[in-house]
């Protein structure tokens, strides 16, 4: 049974922590739905984005298993969203100030 | 389990961790690559936001809202077949991997239907009816076309990913103490689920 290499550690949930995850996502589906049908107009996409950033940060730790990895994870995960915010103010600064 | 020179032979080398690291990394492409369409978007969406709204009241909000709940339900029975396999149970994790590509198939389905609801209203890339309208809405439906359409792909190559997955876990390929391939085909899934979860309230949502 034993292993030499580097392999898992066996972070093993049940399937209930899943379960509420997902219960958590489609309420956040509804709400999201149901919130696009008020006028809050300019807070309308922010709104939005939040919800999907929620939904995002969920389905990437638990069902990407991403908060139970190793710290390597989290830290290549940060590089690369840093990586893409920038990519977005840069070119947002090109785009508004041109 | 014998500890003799005999046991040596049977450890291959294996870097689990390697290979999620590896998996990640090509998920930040996929990143990039739907990254730079999503900037577009934003950039267009910015210049042109009344027609973006006017064009996003032809999407069907409902079948969007249905699709949405499809591919999250997808990604929870993925991550389910890698618990069962985790408690050494083949056969359910084969019917949840089972109910993943159902749930796909299921959303390729509705896709269709509203391509074709789309196209039976004369609005397709390139079409006279789309050519005549104001830019804002021409950009919107270009954006709709492409970046679904990629994101529909993504689901095609999903399926395949986890049928293949499927004839591992039944050929004991991945069995409970070695899983990492079914950790991976998973992460590529919930990253489609991800991508999803953003188009959606872009694409359908604005009012």
């Amino acid at each position: 049974m034993e292993h030499v290499n580097t392999e898992h550690k066996t972070h093993s949930h049940g399937y209930g922590i899943y379960v509420l995850v997902w219960l958590a996502l489609i309420a956040l589906t509804s709400i999201t739905v149901t919130v696009a049908g008020v006028d809050f107009g300019k807070l309308a996409l922010p709104i939005a984005l939040f919800i999907a950033a929620v939904k995002s940060a969920l389905v990437i730790n638990y069902f990407m298993h991403i908060k139970f990895e190793e710290p390597i994870f989290k830290v290549f995960l940060l590089l690369s969203g840093t990586t893409l915010l920038v990519i977005f103010i840069l070119t947002f600064f090109d785009v508004f100030y041109r | 389990m014998s500890q003799s020179n005999g046991a040596v032979v049977n450890q291959l080398h294996r870097d689990d961790l390697g290979a999620k690291l590896g998996m990640w990394v090509f998920l930040f492409t996929e990143v990039l690559l739907f990254g730079g369409m999503f900037l577009v978007y934003a950039v267009y969406r910015f210049q042109f936001s009344d027609l973006f709204k006017l064009a996003a009241l032809e999407l069907n909000t409902g079948l969007g809202t249905f699709n949405t709940i499809v591919l999250l339900t997808s990604s929870l029975t993925m991550v389910l077949a890698i618990v069962a396999i985790q408690k050494n149970k083949k056969n359910l994790s084969l019917f949840y991997l089972a109910s993943t590509i159902g749930f796909a198939l299921i959303f390729m389905v509705v896709k269709y239907f509203e391509w074709s609801a789309k196209f039976s209203h004369g609005i397709y890339p390139g079409s006279e009816e789309l050519l005549n309208r104001q830019n804002g809405e021409i950009l919107f439906f270009g954006l709709y076309f492409v970046m679904t359409g990629l994101h529909a792909f993504h689901v095609i190559i999903g399926v395949i990913i986890i049928a293949v997955l499927m004839v591992f876990v039944y050929k004991n390929k991945i069995v409970h103490d070695n899983y990492v391939k079914l950790e991976n085909g998973g992460l590529y899934w919930h990253l489609v689920d991800l991508i999803w979860i953003f188009l959606f309230p872009l694409f359908y949502l604005i009012h």
